[in-house]
């Protein structure tokens, strides 16, 4: 693609995430209504539907300032660090064949690089807030971030292997055959799980357990900023959803629809279900969750990485 | 009117002393010591002792005596410097009044100092009984009894910056009774210096093994603090080494405002001592006024009572297991059971007219009675909960994320429960079967079957699941009310009683004119000293009035089961982290206005 044409279809695709952003939130509390025997917001626009707008022109219009003796620069920069790597990572996601911004021969590990790093702008966040509960949030980011990339890595390895390819597009067309859910079910169980980490979501958001830490990392940000921050989260969710389709639900695969309808609805189903875990679970504490992650989950990857290589070379 | 202001009214019949021995053991081992025996309505012996035997007599009663009393229930003031019906009692300028529970005799026992009034001191028990130490803390604030033996005096629900002691007859009742308020820079910056904890003022660590702690301030305002109370965390990482919990946000002075309430004013503001009990913490107020003015309440009354009161254990036990779920990140149960209890609510609007705060009791008997169609609706939940609650077994307490995070954390065991005042299911999670509606059967609890859970380990586990049963037995309890609902009057035909029924108002004009006094001046309830206790959804309500002889209460004494347990709280809290900690604190269930009235 010539460079112009990149930039309008990054441009095209960001301004899509963002709408699909605002309206997977009221999705997000329509269906959490609906699972707790309750409304959700149902007043602007049909259905609600206008809520997400209701909430951008709100939270654009909030005063947004930092607190005393806060580091500014590092507090304003923290919540564009939240949501851009997640947004660049889209760019290497294959929508449809050929249909990729960047196709990328490493495209997996560039998306799952974004995805970590956007941990620098929770603990940035949270050390740049100058609050001692944001801290603790920073401090669980952290070392939660370390142990699930870990095994999020190894556990789409099998994939990988089999497909013998990094590249989304490939690795989609590896599954013409079978879907590498059906062929890898530990690896999509694993990853799954290390996804729901890796978006923040619960049972998994213990940087910003609002139960014992208010709001974790961004108990100071309010407006705009504390906007990025929740932007970062819904956009996450999106990428790993895609990640998930593309590596173990046949991608753009399916029969009659053309191939982007079937990659957005599988993303859109994937989505749903962190929305149904989030309605279900308690949430471990953080020393059971580290616990999880370095002591059953890394070794079942590797365990499974294993045996997919044996199997692949045999 | 003649009547009701020179006959006084008639006491019960004196209970047969049900221990004789502890008032001769006491009288044959510290001999002068145990000064006098109060005569009282009550049916446990009430003791004047010697100031300085105090800690002895204690100690002796809590572990040398046989069947000892291990339970610090209460320990308050009384000012008696304006009392005029004193008849029999030593001279005394401030009482402190200490009251113990023996769980093997099932008897209570009252032991009282006198003090003088403008220097008031007294012995600390505090080296007795732990819990000793916040309700001295309150003597010291409320009236200004300084404990010979304690290391410090600080103020406990007043804040520190406050001047006089406010349960003092001395002390003004009213704001309006001083000059206008004026908040100036001076007092906010004197306010502020005051608010600021410092950890080395009370004697805690500021370092471990050389790491420094960093201090958390947990609360006042925080999502999980249940209300205006806030806790002083020391934190090595997210390990709580030490916890120092402030009250007082929510203090209301409830103690203060019964001294000028007429008898029957003060039922509202029962309601809202423990404001998500309803109409329960009525039942104990109301319970002693009875037992002052010799009233019997008919046995219609008596089953509407308990059947309320019922109701408003399961609203709170759901809202309890509610909000425990989602302390724990689990964010559906609460919805679902605020489905719940709307149900409930709306039957407790249909009979008494209002949901939360429906002041509905009243002395000897009920407000109305039943509406027509009342059981059809009681019926329409006794048969929607169960299944409900079978729901929630699932959701919540099978749950493995949840059993991992409750099993085995925040324990103690029975007698640590004890020793620090613990009552009602925390005390049953630890395996002890105490219950006063089953001890004690009150207000017609005797004629109802029902049981009472208890759990084994004593952690945050066992008291979910001894709650989630209390509800099950308590739709038993009101089942039985529903198919035994007996008829006759909602009232006590007593003079006492308020109102009196409106047809003998309409028929004699002495009852008319009876009406009008107790709704204008209110009537008055006979001198004397009594004690009604329940056992709430949270554990000891207790309520010790004491009456001069006028139109409102001389003392109002409100022992609240929150207040209790929240003592309890840094010992818990040493070693938990943080998440933990949050749990521990949901699964005390306390409401802060119930804390500090």
């Amino acid at each position: 693609m010539s460079g112009w044409l990149v930039i309008l279809a990054s441009a095209v695709l960001i301004a899509g995430l963002l709408v699909a952003a605002g309206v997977f939130t009221w999705v997000e509390r329509r269906l959490l209504g609906f699972l707790q025997e309750r409304l959700g917001p149902n007043r602007v626009g049909p259905f609600g539907f206008l809520q997400w707008v209701a909430d951008t022109v709100k939270l654009l219009t909030k005063e947004d300032a930092p607190p005393e003796g806060a580091d500014v620069i590092a507090f304003r920069l923290a919540p564009a660090l939240a949501a851009l790597p997640i947004l660049a990572g889209f760019g290497v996601v294959a929508f449809g064949d050929g249909l990729a911004i960047a196709p990328l021969d490493m495209g997996v590990v560039f998306a799952t690089a974004m995805l970590a790093l956007t941990v620098y702008a929770l603990v940035l966040g949270a050390w740049a807030s100058r609050n001692r509960y944001a801290l603790l949030g920073g401090l669980r980011a952290a070392a939660q971030m370390i142990a699930y990339e870990a095994f999020l890595g190894l556990s789409l390895m099998g994939v990988v292997l089999i497909a013998g390819s990094f590249a989304m597009a490939d690795i989609v067309a590896a599954q013409k055959g079978a879907w590498f859910i059906l062929v890898q079910p530990l690896g999509a169980v694993l990853f799954f799980i290390a996804s729901l980490a890796a978006a923040h979501r619960l049972p998994f958001d213990l940087q910003e357990s609002e139960t014992d830490l208010v709001a974790g990392f961004m108990t100071e940000y309010s407006g705009m900023s504390f906007a990025l921050f929740f932007l970062g989260e819904y956009v996450a969710i999106l990428l790993v959803s895609a990640l998930a389709v593309t590596l173990f639900l046949g991608g753009w695969l399916g029969p009659w629809l053309p191939g982007p309808v079937w990659f957005g609805l599988k993303v859109g189903a994937v989505a749903l279900l962190f929305i149904w875990v989030r309605a279900a679970l308690p949430r471990p504490r953080y020393d059971q969750l580290i616990a999880f992650a370095w002591k059953l989950a890394l070794p079942l990857a590797l365990l499974n990485l294993l045996l997919t290589g044996w199997v692949v070379v045999a | 009117m003649t009547t009701l202001a020179s006959e006084p009214a008639a006491r019960p019949a004196a209970t047969p002393e049900v221990t004789p021995d502890v008032v001769a053991q006491l009288r044959a081992r510290f001999g002068p010591a145990i000064i006098a025996r109060q005569a009282t309505a009550e049916d446990f012996p009430v003791l004047w002792i010697a100031p300085d035997a105090a800690p002895a007599i204690h100690q002796f009663l809590k572990t040398e005596i046989a069947e000892p009393y291990p339970l610090l229930a209460d320990l308050w003031c009384i000012d008696e410097t304006a009392r005029q019906h004193r008849e029999g009692q030593p001279a005394s300028g401030v009482t402190l009044c200490i009251h113990l529970v023996s769980l093997a005799r099932n008897r209570d026992i009252r032991l009282k100092t006198a003090c003088t009034a403008d220097d008031p001191r007294a012995v600390s028990i505090a080296g007795v009984f732990p819990n000793a130490d916040w309700y001295e803390r309150e003597a010291f604030d409320m009236f200004g009894v300084r404990f010979d033996g304690r290391g410090s005096h600080h103020r406990i629900l007043m804040p520190p910056t406050w001047q006089g002691h406010p349960l003092r007859k001395s002390h003004y009742a009213r704001a309006t009774e001083q000059a206008p308020f004026r908040m100036t820079p001076e007092y906010f910056a004197a306010e502020e210096k005051a608010a600021t904890f410092s950890p080395e003022e009370h004697g805690l660590p500021t370092h471990r093994d050389g790491v420094e702690l960093m201090t958390l301030n947990f609360g006042p305002h925080h999502p999980s603090t249940h209300g205006v109370f806030k806790i002083v965390l020391g934190l090595d990482g997210e390990e709580v080494v030490w916890a120092a919990p402030d009250i007082g946000y929510h203090h209301r002075g409830a103690e203060k405002m019964a001294e000028r309430q007429t008898w029957h004013g003060f039922i509202p503001y029962c309601d809202r001592i423990d404001y998500l009990g309803g109409v329960m913490s009525e039942l104990p107020y109301l319970m002693a006024v009875e037992r002052l003015c010799g009233i019997t309440v008919p046995a219609r009354a008596q089953i509407i009572r308990v059947m309320l009161c019922e109701f408003f254990r399961i609203t709170n036990h759901l809202l309890f297991y509610g909000t425990m779920a989602q302390d724990v990140g689990q964010m559906s149960p609460v919805f679902y059971m605020f489905t719940d209890r709307e149900r409930a609510h709306r039957i407790m609007e249909a009979i008494t007219g209002a949901r939360m705060h429906p002041a509905f009791f009243r002395i000897g008997g009920v407000a109305m009675d039943l509406p027509p169609g009342w059981d059809v609706q009681v019926r329409e939940f006794l048969d929607w909960m169960p299944k409900r609650l079978d729901d929630y077994e699932t959701m919540v307490l099978e749950s493995g994320l949840f059993k991992a995070r409750t099993i085995g954390v925040g324990e103690f065991d029975t007698a640590t429960a004890l020793d620090w005042g613990t009552t009602g299911p925390q005390l049953r999670a630890t395996g002890c079967d105490w219950d006063w509606r089953k001890k004690r059967p009150y207000g017609g609890y005797d004629q109802f079957e029902f049981d009472v859970p208890t759990g084994a380990r004593g952690d945050i586990y066992d008291r979910t699941r001894v709650r989630v049963a209390e509800m099950r037995e308590s739709l038993r309890i009101i089942r039985q009310c529903l198919d035994h609902m007996p008829g006759g009057a909602i009232k006590a035909d007593h003079p006492l009683a308020m109102p009196p029924p409106r047809e003998a108002m309409r028929h004699d004009i002495e009852t008319l004119i009876q009406h009008f006094v107790s709704v204008s001046r209110g009537l008055d309830v006979p001198a004397g000293e009594a004690t009604g206790q329940v056992e709430t959804h949270r554990g000891l309500a207790q309520y010790a009035i004491v009456s001069d002889g006028g139109p409102s209460s001389y003392r109002t004494r409100i022992r609240t089961p929150s207040f209790a347990h929240l003592q309890l709280l840094p010992l818990v809290a040493k070693g938990l982290s943080v998440a933990d900690l949050v749990a521990y604190i949901a699964s005390i269930d306390f409401v802060m206005s119930d804390v500090d009235r």
